[in-house]
């Protein structure tokens, strides 16, 4: 069988490019796009544990995990989308008025 | 009757004496509180009152005395537990001796000054600072009370410092002027020098208290006498050490050598402060902290030495000081200093009973010559300004030269005429200080003499030196003064003071007649004193002595006479006639030796170098780093305030870089 | 090499391949569609390692309901001109792809060095991970999370509405 390591690696690897996306983009929606990536590599995760350990419960978390994203991304979308029909733009950047 | 239902069942009062001192207290507050709506008559009623009050408690502490002699201590409160301090007023017969002293003279003189600030107030231009004088009048009261009932060195201190702290009060109380009447630093600068002085003086004292209270445990003065013996064994230079200490404390509030610079320049004050303070009561503080410790200057003779020496030497000292002075309540001030030589000489060979009587008569005539003295300066002044009220009007200067000086006695002359009731005082006064017979002062210089010259030789001869002196300076002082021809303007148009205040100089020259009486025929005082000091034989009048000094001062008024009365000054620019015979020593006594300057030269010179340094280090040194680090800070603060750039995806990159550095760090453990 | 390391090796390939494209790709309707790819490949690989139903769930309600979502937001927003690079602060692109890089080598070295004591997969069994076991602890051991998620969807559902109402 396959060494839960490699699969633990895989996860790493999404999550990290996910971090990457929500760093280096400047289009809202890609940036939360990236933040639905790093949730699904956690997702993945934690199915391999599940799978490993023989216990269901790690496919448990998964299924809350889904459920919340999908709660989050209604939510978040709407509210993006409020805000930029005012801007008319989707630049994050052209979000900088708390400045310190 | 009032006085038995105040009795208590062993018919005495002690326990009425805390109202000594809380009278002038009750005085001042009111005073402080209510001055400006009662008006002059009323501050002037409420203070003599006060201070009256307490005489009338002092004279109560006399007869509880009378039924039981021992003395009593009655406790007050306790101050500090941690070392067993506490306030409790000793009655015996030494502290109500000063009680009377302070209490009577001070009455007396607070109903002085009720007429002389009158005038004094509108000459200067602020009639609203009458009741201030008032306040600062009765807390000297009331510390010079707390400092005589104190039952330990720590309770006298506190008075000692509350006496110090009023006279600073009350020298600097013109504190924008001159005694001239201009705006100047010097009254100001008078009253400081006079504190630092007294503070140098402290620094004795307190130091004395705490090498006191390291080796003997407590301050309570029975129970350091107590132990003093034991002590005497067991530190043999502990004692030793202490007296001196405390002698430094005494030249500083009695003003000896070296801390007397500051008493003539108190004479910056008004009159009646210089009276009550410099001559009557607060220097011999110095005398009566001497004669409380008894008990430990007996046990090292080598401080009694010290100490008659360095009374003795001031008395010669400012006596030849006071020979050359013009102003008159210079010559009056090196004068105190002068007989507070000869008291401290007295405590200093052990001839405590002999102080004592020099101080009560003392308080009289010195007393009376300052307040006659007073008189004699306001009716210059009157004469010279009128104010509205007597017929002058705004710029009236009269006649006299621009230089006039009220106070100068180049510019009297012949005022025995105009104001004949303080020219008879003045005399009494100035014959008491000659010590002629039978005038109270006679008796008590005499006794001093006569002990000196058993115990120590050297300071004997000094003494009579000084009172040679003595005689000639106040003859001249009065040939000067009421003899001859008017010099001035206004000395020729003096007018008598009011009755307030020569009516209290002719009490204080009834006492300074009578106040022979206290120890002789009969030692009425040694017997009193006894109580307190322990046997004590008192000096008696020894015929020979007494013959000798009242020779030498009948002879010394004689050359007076002859200097200056014979053949009167005839205007003011006329030099003195000592000035031709005696030259250069003449010029040293005029310049007061130049002590003054030299303390300037050698000490005060590099002190105010070195407070400058030090000011200039605060700024170069401590300012810079103290702006710096605010500059500092301000400036690191705006740089990490960059960080808030606004940007969300710079938080993002923030919180990843911490999320990486603890990754970082949790790999490498 | 056994056929399930290729499998996994194959799937791994085209998931981060998909990433890789969503992270850099300037038309955000590609990044859309890479990004389902990647759910669908994931999907695959939870049916590998034994769990059916979350396979499925994961196709039905990520892909299938949340990337929709996305889409929809898309097209509301309209086209978008965007340069990525450049802008107030040019120095982020470069500092954060420096610093994933090197959060990367990190995790290789945790991963190649540190971690072991891990063992295999086994999901041999049959039923492991089907509804009727997910279902058994969903409704028994973590009944209240499941209420608690049921009222959470609720207020997300309800929020979304207000939030986008006009006023």
């Amino acid at each position: 069988m396959v060494p839960t390591n490699y699969l633990l690696a895989l996860s790493a690897v999404l999550f990290i490019i996910g971090v990457a996306g929500v760093l280096v983009r400047r289009n809202a929606l890609v940036i939360y796009m990236a933040i639905e990536l790093m949730l699904n590599a956690a997702n993945l995760a934690f199915v391999a544990f599940a799978a490993e350990f023989g216990a269901v419960d790690g496919q448990i978390a998964v299924f809350f995990v889904m459920t919340v994203a999908a709660a989050e991304v209604a939510v978040g979308l709407a509210i993006l989308v409020t805000i930029f029909r005012t801007r008319q733009s989707i630049d994050i950047d052209a979000l900088h008025r708390l400045k310190g | 009757m009032f006085l038995s239902e105040v009795m208590n069942q062993s018919g005495t009062f002690f326990y009425l004496v805390p109202w000594a001192v809380f009278f002038p207290v009750l005085g001042l507050l009111f005073n402080m509180a209510f001055g400006r709506r009662i008006g002059e008559r009323g501050v002037a009623v409420v203070a003599v009152t006060a201070s009256g009050l307490s005489f009338v408690v002092s004279v109560l502490m006399w007869l509880s005395l009378r039924v039981q002699p021992a003395g009593a201590t009655v406790p007050f409160l306790s101050w500090m537990t941690v070392v067993n301090v506490s306030w409790a007023f000793r009655v015996d017969t030494l502290a109500v001796t000063m009680m009377l002293v302070v209490s009577g003279v001070g009455t007396l003189i607070h109903l002085y000054a009720v007429g002389y600030m009158h005038y004094d107030v509108r000459y200067k231009g602020d009639p609203g600072r009458y009741a201030r004088f008032f306040v600062f009048l009765n807390l000297f009261i009331a510390s010079m009370m707390i400092l005589v009932t104190g039952d330990s060195y720590l309770m006298l201190f506190v008075g000692w410092e509350g006496v110090g702290l009023c006279s600073y009060l009350l020298i600097s109380f013109w504190f924008e002027y001159d005694t001239k009447g201009n705006l100047s630093l010097a009254n100001a600068l008078a009253g400081k020098k006079a504190f630092i002085a007294n503070r140098i003086g402290d620094f004795g004292f307190m130091t004395a208290m705490f090498y006191m209270f390291a080796v003997f445990g407590t301050l309570n003065f029975e129970q350091v006498f107590a132990e003093a013996p034991g002590v005497a064994q067991s530190h043999p230079q502990a004692i030793l050490i202490i007296t001196l200490l405390l002698l430094l404390g005494v030249t500083g509030k009695s003003a000896q050598i070296p801390l007397y610079v500051w008493l003539p320049d108190a004479m910056a004050g008004p009159t009646p402060v210089s009276a009550l303070i410099h001559a009557a009561t607060m220097v011999t503080a110095g005398v009566y902290l001497i004669a409380r410790s008894h008990v430990l200057y007996d046990l090292v003779p080598t401080a009694q030495h010290a100490v008659a020496l360095v009374g003795a030497l001031t008395a010669l000292f400012a006596a030849t000081i006071a020979v050359a002075q013009n102003d008159i309540k210079k010559v009056l001030a090196y004068s105190t200093i002068s007989q507070l030589g000869f008291m401290v000489a007295a405590v200093g060979v052990g001839a405590y009973v002999a102080a004592m009587f020099h101080l009560i008569a003392h308080a009289f005539f010195k007393a009376l010559l300052f307040l006659a003295a007073g008189s004699v300066i306001i009716a210059m002044e009157r004469a010279h300004h009128p104010l509205p009220e007597e017929g002058g009007h705004e710029g009236h200067h009269s006649d006299d030269p621009p230089d006039f000086d009220p106070q100068d006695m180049r510019f009297m002359g012949g005022l025995r005429k105009v104001i004949p009731v303080t020219f008879w005082t003045y005399l009494i006064a100035g014959l008491t200080l000659a010590g002629i017979p039978p005038l109270a002062a006679f008796f008590s210089k005499d006794e001093i003499i006569a002990d000196t010259r058993a115990a120590f030789p050297l300071v004997y001869w000094l003494l009579v030196a000084a009172a040679f002196l003595t005689a000639f300076y106040i003859g001249r002082q009065i040939f000067l003064v009421f003899f001859g021809k008017p010099r001035s303007h206004a000395a020729a148009h003096a007018k008598e003071s009011p009755w307030t205040m020569t009516s209290v100089l002719v009490a204080l020259a009834a006492l300074s007649v009578a106040g022979g009486l206290l120890n002789w025929p009969h030692p009425y005082l040694a017997e009193w004193l006894g109580h307190t000091f322990g046997e004590v034989e008192s000096g008696g009048l020894n015929p020979l002595v007494a013959g000798t000094s009242a020779t030498i001062a009948v002879i010394s008024l004689l050359l007076a006479w002859w200097l200056y009365g014979k053949r009167p000054l005839e205007s003011a620019a006329q030099p003195d006639p000592l000035q031709r015979p005696l030259g250069w020593l003449f010029t040293a006594m005029q310049a007061r030796w130049w002590v003054d300057e030299l303390y300037a030269a050698v000490i005060i010179g590099p002190e105010v170098a070195l407070a400058r340094l030090a000011a200039a280090f605060d700024v170069w040194f401590i300012d810079t780093a103290v702006n710096d680090t605010a500059w500092l800070t301000d400036f690191v603060g705006r740089k990490i305030a960059g960080w808030q750039t606004g940007f969300v995806r710079n938080y993002a990159l923030s919180v990843f870089v911490g999320v990486l550095l603890i990754f970082t760090y949790l790999l490498w453990r | 090499m056994s056929v399930d390391l290729l499998v996994l090796l194959v799937l791994a390939l085209i998931a981060v391949g998909a990433a890789l494209g969503m992270l850099f790709s300037r038309n955000v309707v590609y990044a859309v569609l890479f990004l389902v790819l990647v759910m669908l490949t994931l999907a695959v690989l939870y049916l590998i390692l034994g769990a059916p139903f979350l396979a499925l769930a994961q196709v039905t309600v990520y892909a299938g309901a949340i990337m929709v979502l996305f889409l929809f937001a898309v097209m509301i927003l309209g086209p978008q001109k965007l340069t990525e690079t450049g802008g107030p602060i040019g120095w982020q692109r470069p500092l954060a792809f420096g610093l994933t890089a090197l959060f990367l080598a990190e995790v290789v070295y945790a991963f190649a060095a540190k971690v072991g004591g891990l063992g295999a997969l086994n999901c041999a069994n049959a039923g492991f991970g089907s509804p009727a076991a997910i279902g058994h602890l969903l409704f028994n051991r973590y009944l209240l999370p499941f209420e608690v998620t049921s009222v959470l969807l609720l207020v997300a559902a309800v929020g979304a509405v207000v939030l986008t109402r006009e006023e």
